[in-house]
């Protein structure tokens, strides 16, 4: 602490603030702990740095400097009306300010001793440097190493009064800061009774925790009953939650005044145990601006890790829509036509309101066309895309007044085996995949599933002729379904290709498969995930699909690919399910660790995450226009996020058991749900986002009132006969097919 | 108590038995102590762990349950080789053995033959996974077929009478009514209206759809009709199927008015018909009957201790009908009783109240005692056991008096065995071993010696046989509650009538045991006209004759239709009118009687357990219109 207090002025001093506390520690610790941990802050605070000192020439340096001087006295107009005149982009200010006081000492003036606005701005500057990225990086660290951090000792029996104390502090503390205060009661908890299980203190660690564990919030049960289990050293090897804990520091996000409060606070009274866990596995988030109300922390609290940084959710999102390729349509149509010059017909996509105009130049938000490499268009697509046209001419408005009709499909005689469902885009293909390892393909239209004849017989075949495509098929093998059998596991994902050619398996054997709708049989296993996989999904423009799992890794493939393409790492417990963005720039991950991330297809960044839920997430959906995210998890609530500014945005309360799936209405206009508790839900889409006042949004504090609107949003509910809701799907006519099996 | 239970979780460590017991299981013995706790603590660790891994597999194979495969998985998640040949049962018979002062829970494994395995003939293919297409919604409105749930759960129907005020949402307004079809079009629009934020009670609709009323009308008709087969199916109708909440005002209403009539009528077959759909009732799982016990309870209570059921009280047999009633009494204490409602204890008042008055009848005092018996034990300890004696010197006092009518001393009969039958089981639980016949009378007085036999064999009975008798509801021997009553003036031999049977399968004497006066000339047929729905046509009254049919006073009672409004207006009506008459040709009017002599002595008081007990108010207005005048009088156009 001393090291704190202290005026440091270089950004490469920054180590040894890092390393200073703990060297208060035993000297047996201290060696091996000094090293890895704090590694990564302090190169990642030099690189921070090198990056500014090159990237931003010395002009813009000082501009920056008196940037965070105007926000730091809340002259936010002048600030803002500077940064315009500057032209500096929107979020200069933020990381880069804290860069500005770390390593320009001229910027906050009085650097040394007394001034707490230095010191704090350093309490966040190390982490803050340190990208999200070079963490995730560096993941997986030797695990002696990670546990040796809570070598240092302290007198066990004074843990409880530490804490009592704190807990004393903080109840006596004015209302309006006990809220954000008491966001530090968990971690603390944690960790404490973490060193209390690692010093071999176990009889005080139980009393700790039978003592404080009532006071947590509820939404950390599950963690809290992991912890439980856990009393002696030796358990905490290989524990996995405890190694994330470890690893990964809990976030807050807390104001400045009461930050300050706990700071005095915990310095009057010397108590150098809980600062030191503060000061090592908490990252403090500091923001200006009034504190937070309970609510507002509730809302956004819940995850493994904390809150998502601030920095974290500044990247730039290209959340917009790719531009269509035009097709030529059979001019038959008026409405086609002018849909054409649109440039609307979209998979998945459908056309937005009055967007003519906009349409013709690129969207800002999009990203460019080529971002990525996509496939190009095939005859056969072009022709299924001016099928798509047709059809969403025919669709129907959705509307709270004109609720959607929905066509359940049960799964009969499944003995409690479905368990993933998925529709193809024109919605003539059902395919289920099974806990006995098998994926069954049906056909929901007249036309059956024919198999492509053997190669014997398709030497025959007349080349020449114009119905080739359909002499290939073998009318012998025509059904209404087919059994795909290859895995040796559970089935636990499942999608089709949108051409509707392959579908895509991914199974407890590690294993994803691509199956070919043409001759039913599986053309490749995609290994790589050495646990089970829980999801995986295609790009909406084929090629591409991503993959999560029990592994903690979400990986992108391409089909012709055997090895992955890119790596998703960063989630801190399971992958549990998987989403491409409409655009296929980004894909979406949810996880056990309760936090949803988004990934940049294009460098493998985590370019967003999302915190709130209280439990596993189960299902993700996207809007249409790409600007909104649609989540559910195992504690029944959807939550809704705007990409672009990284928030959430909406929550829906009434469900009351998992949410399995999410869908939105070809035209944004009803979200649909579907969940454990046997009922579809719909949801006005429309208003959730309409109702937004975006003007919050850019406040940098980074926090909204969330009104509780869920029952006004709710348009109705419908309960099915004992059977669970696993998949919906909305045709291209916006009707809505709902897909589980029945548990009689 | 969060708090409680995570403190369960922290301390929750197998035993230490169970080690050693595992221990010698693989031939490990004298394992110590410290190293049981610390693999007790280490196995209990690791179980965890492998638990909350199989939790993720479960829910991601989207169950409720979690199966052996979901632990084999995380077995292998761990690199454990899972445990094979366990299979998930629905039910896993664990058996429990203690000795040597250890008790120890195992699950029983039969030593299997393979050959045996092997010849069997292989069990049934399952059947394959099918795909089955419905509507689950349509246009926002939920089409009620079979695959889709009925209508409102019972859940529903209670947060709809308690909790009025509310915004209706469509879909759950949609699943209040059954005819979809129609409203489709109009939902939307009410719900735009209701946009507006105004917190409008949801109209309660009485409409019921055509098939609704004809199967309202099949099954009123089934129930009080002639054949016992018909009855049967719609009593099993009305007990099981799912979506009958809308009906219930009318058959609640149907029961109540049936039952006001037939009291007066001393129809008793009539009566037993009733209660027996209000037992069916009772069992349906998916209604609440909450709303509509003010009307059923005073109904039941009528049938349990009303003076008069029968048209010759000393030949049929109405007590069965009292026991039976008292059953169902009992049954609904149970159910729903509750600290606001207070039903059991206002119900023991009322019984109370009436027993303890001098001037009760035989059959009332028979109904009270009834009623307060099956309410259990505890009830018979508090309330019936002192006043034995008090019972016993009145009783005494009937058998042993010279002048007594037949009918009193069959009563007295009654109360006597009823009493017996009841507080022997209870003081052979609270009275200490040696059963002195002297001691009985000194306590019991007159029913002293005849409790102290009963107590001897309800003893060793009780050590025969412990749980074999389940008394709370009719329901002896057979699933199903049976009170059947079967009529044979139909027959019609000319030969004197034979009075009501009632078919109990208990040993309860059916026939009234004695054959006190069999010259009594048979009564006059009857006519009675019990029902009338509301249901937009006014045809559907329907007259009921019970035995072959001349005339005498036939009783019509007629819920005139309010041709589809709202509000079901019942009406008794004096039958008078004739512009009534002829507007509705094939109508029957039924003039209520109900002289003083007649009416029983509970009848104020359950009407003011009516007013009382609804604890939410009545939606529907209702109006009984009585003619007062004795003696009723119909006439009827056929």
């Amino acid at each position: 602490m001393a090291a704190v207090q202290g005026g440091v002025v270089d950004g490469k001093e920054e180590v040894s603030i890092k390393a200073e506390p703990q060297s208060d520690g035993t000297g047996t610790g201290d060696a091996a702990d000094g090293t890895p941990p704090s590694a990564s802050p302090g190169s990642g605070a030099a690189a921070g740095g090198g990056k500014a000192a090159a990237g931003a020439p010395e002009d813009q340096q000082t501009l920056l400097a008196v940037l965070q001087f105007l926000s730091r006295n809340k002259l936010s107009e002048s600030a803002e009306i500077l940064r315009r005149e500057a032209g500096l982009p929107e979020d200069a200010l933020e990381p880069k300010g804290t860069e500005t006081s770390g390593s320009g000492p001229g910027g906050a003036g009085d650097v040394d001793g007394g001034d707490p606005a230095s010191l704090l701005s350093r309490v966040t500057v190390c982490p803050a440097a340190a990208p999200a990225l070079a963490k995730a990086g560096d993941d997986q660290p030797d695990v002696s190493v990670v546990l040796s951090a809570y070598s240092q000792q302290g007198d066990p029996a004074l843990y409880q009064v530490y804490y009592r104390d704190l807990k004393k502090f903080i109840e006596m503390v004015l209302d309006c800061h006990r809220a954000e205060l008491s966001q530090v009661f968990y971690p603390l908890f944690v960790h404490m009774y973490l060193e209390l299980v690692y010093n071999n203190h176990e009889n005080e660690a139980k009393a700790f925790f039978e003592k404080f564990s009532g006071d947590q919030e509820c939404y950390y049960e599950d963690d809290l009953r992991v912890l439980s289990g856990l009393t002696k050293k030796e358990h905490m090897r290989g524990n996995e939650t405890l190694l994330d804990f470890r690893t990964s520091k809990f976030v807050l996000r807390i104001s400045r005044d009461s930050y300050q409060l706990l700071k005095r606070h915990l310095q009057e009274r010397q108590n150098n145990q809980i600062w030191s866990i503060i000061q090592e596995h908490l990252y403090i988030d500091i923001f200006d601006g009034m504190p937070r109300s309970k609510s507002q922390i509730d809302a956004m609290s819940g995850s493994l890790a904390g809150e998502a940084k601030r920095e974290a959710n500044k990247a730039k999102v290209y959340y917009g829509l790719l531009k269509e390729p035009e097709i030529e349509l059979p001019l038959d149509d008026e409405d086609e036509e002018a849909e054409n010059e649109e440039g609307k017909p979209k998979k998945k996509k459908p056309k937005k309101d009055s967007m003519g105009s906009k349409s013709k130049k690129q969207d800002p938000n999009a990203p460019s066309q080529n971002r990525i490499p996509l496939p190009e268009l095939k005859d056969s697509d072009k022709l299924d895309k001016i099928m798509y046209m047709k059809e969403a001419t025919k669709r129907i408005r959705l509307g709270a007044d004109n609720l959607p009709s929905i066509c359940f499909y049960s799964f009969l005689n499944a003995y409690q085996g479905l368990t993933a469902v998925d529709f193809t885009d024109d919605s003539s293909l059902i395919a289920g995949g099974f806990a006995d390892s098998t994926v069954r393909v049906w056909s929901v239209t007249p036309k059956k599933l024919r198999k492509v004849k053997s190669a014997a017989d398709l030497n025959l075949i007349d080349k020449e002729s114009d119905d080739v495509l359909e002499r290939i098929m073998d009318e012998k093998t025509a059904s209404e379904s087919k059994i795909l059998c290859g895995h040796s596991g559970p089935v636990y994902g499942i999608s089709f290709s949108p051409d509707r050619n392959y579908l895509l398996s991914s199974a407890e054997d590690g294993t994803v498969r691509l199956w070919s709708l043409q001759t039913f049989t599986c053309l490749v296993a995609y290994k790589g995930h050495n646990y089970p996989v829980w999801d995986t999904q295609f790009s909406p423009f084929g090629y591409y699909f991503v993959s999560g799992g029990h592994d903690r890794v979400a990986r992108l493939w391409a089909t012709d690919h055997y090895q992955p393409l890119r790596m998703f790492a960063g989630h801190l417990a399971d992958v549990t399910c998987t989403c491409f963005h409409p655009n296929s720039n980004y894909v979406v991950t949810g996880s056990s660790d309760r936090t949803i991330r988004l990934w940049d297809v294009l460098t493998g960044n985590c370019v967003r995450i999302f915190t709130g839920h209280k439990g596993p997430i189960h299902a993700l959906a996207f809007s249409p226009n790409g600007k909104f995210l649609a989540s559910g998890a195992t504690d029944g609530r959807v939550l809704l996020w705007d990409i672009g500014h990284g928030l959430m945005v909406g929550e829906l309360k009434g469900h009351t058991d998992t949410v399995y799936s999410l869908r939105f209405s070809r035209d944004g206009e009803i979200l649909a749900s579907g969940s454990m508790d046997n009922t579809v839900r719909l949801w006005d889409a429309m208003k959730a986002f309409d109702d937004l006042e975006t003007d919050d949004f850019t406040a940098a504090t980074g926090h909204i009132h969330l009104q509780d609107n869920s029952q006004e949003l709710l348009l109705g509910t419908y309960m099915t006969k004992s059977t669970p809701v696993i998949h919906l799907h909305f045709t291209r006519r916006n009707l809505l097919l709902a897909a589980g099996a029945y548990n009689p | 108590m969060a708090e409680e239970r995570r403190q369960k979780q922290c301390s929750v460590v197998l035993p230490t038995e169970s080690m050693k017991a595992m221990a010698e299981s693989v031939g490990v013995g004298q394992l110590q102590e410290e190293s049981c706790i610390a693999l007790s603590e280490e196995v209990s660790y690791r179980i965890k762990e492998i638990a909350q891994d199989a939790l993720k597999f479960m829910h991601h194979g989207k169950r409720r349950k979690l199966t052996t495969s979901d632990i084999d998985n995380a077995l292998k998640l761990k690199n454990v080789e899972p445990l094979y040949g366990f299979q998930s049962q629905e039910f896993i018979p664990f058996r429990f053995a203690s000795g040597g002062g250890r008790e120890l829970h195992f699950y029983e494994e039969k030593e299997v033959d393979l050959s045996d395995i092997i010849n069997t003939p292989l069990p049934r293919v399952p059947l394959d996974v099918s795909l089955k297409a419905h509507w689950l919604s349509i246009e926002g409105v939920q089409p009620s077929i079979p695959e889709n749930p009925p209508p409102a759960t019972k859940e529903q129907q209670k947060t709809e009478s308690t909790e009025p005020l509310k915004v209706v949402k469509p879909g759950q307004e949609e699943e209040g009514t059954i005819q979809g079809k129609g409203q489709g079009a109009s939902a939307p629009d009410g719900k735009g209206k209701e946009k507006g934020l105004i917190r409008l009670k949801p109209r309660s609709t009485h409409e019921l759809s055509v098939e609704q009323q004809l199967y309202y009308k099949e099954i009123t008709e089934a129930c009080v009709g002639s054949c016992e087969a018909k009855r049967a199916e719609a009593l099993q109708s009305i007990a099981t199927d799912p979506g009958l909440y809308q009906m219930l005002p009318r058959f609640s209403t149907f029961i109540s008015e049936g039952v006001r009539v037939n009291v007066v009528q001393n129809n008793l077959a009539l009566l037993i018909y009733l209660m027996r759909m209000v037992k069916a009732l009772m069992d349906n799982p998916t209604l609440y009957l909450e709303k509509y016990l003010h009307e059923l309870i005073p109904a039941v209570v009528t049938c349990i201790v009303s003076k008069q059921l029968c048209l010759r009280p000393d030949v049929d047999n109405h007590w069965a009908l009292r026991d039976f009633a008292a059953r169902l009494m009992a049954q609904s204490c149970k159910t729903f009783s509750t600290t606001t409602n207070n039903i059991q204890s206002r119900i023991t008042k009322t019984f109370t109240k009436s027993w303890l008055d001098d001037k009760t009848q035989w059959t009332t005092r028979y109904g009270c005692i009834a009623g307060l018996a099956e309410l259990g034990p505890d009830v018979i300890k508090t309330l019936i056991l002192p006043r034995l004696t008090v019972e016993g010197a009145r009783i005494k006092a009937v058998m042993e008096g010279s002048v007594v009518s037949n009918i009193d001393k069959i009563g007295a009969e009654h109360v006597q065995s009823l009493l017996l039958k009841h507080c022997a089981s209870v003081i052979a639980k609270i009275r200490p071993q040696p059963d002195n016949v002297e001691q009985y009378r000194a306590d019991y007085g007159y029913l002293g010696p005849m409790l102290c036999s009963h107590v001897v064999k309800a003893r060793t009975q009780a050590a025969l046989q412990a749980q074999q008798v389940n008394r709370t509801t009719l329901t002896i021997t057979q699933p199903r509650p049976t009170l059947s009553v079967s009529q044979s003036g139909l027959s019609g031999s000319g030969g004197p009538r034979t009075p009501s049977i009632i078919k109990v399968p208990s040993s309860l004497t059916l026939m009234s045991p004695r054959p006190g006066t069999p010259s009594q000339p048979s009564p006059p047929a009857t006519k009675y006209i019990v029902m009338g729905t509301s249901a937009g046509a006014a045809s559907t009254q329907q007259v009921i004759t019970l035995s072959s049919s001349q005339s005498a006073s036939p009783v019509t009672c007629t819920v005139p239709s309010a041709t589809s409004t709202l509000q079901p207006l019942v009406k008794l009506e004096s039958g008078s009118g004739p512009g009534i008459t002829t507007s509705r040709p094939l109508q029957k009017y039924i003039v209520v009687s109900l002289p003083s002599s007649a009416s029983s002595s509970l009848e104020p008081k359950s009407s003011v357990l009516s007013t009382s007990i609804s604890s939410t108010p009545l939606e529907t207005g209702m109006k009984l219109e009585r003619s007062e005048s004795p003696g009723a009088s119909t006439q009827s156009p056929h």
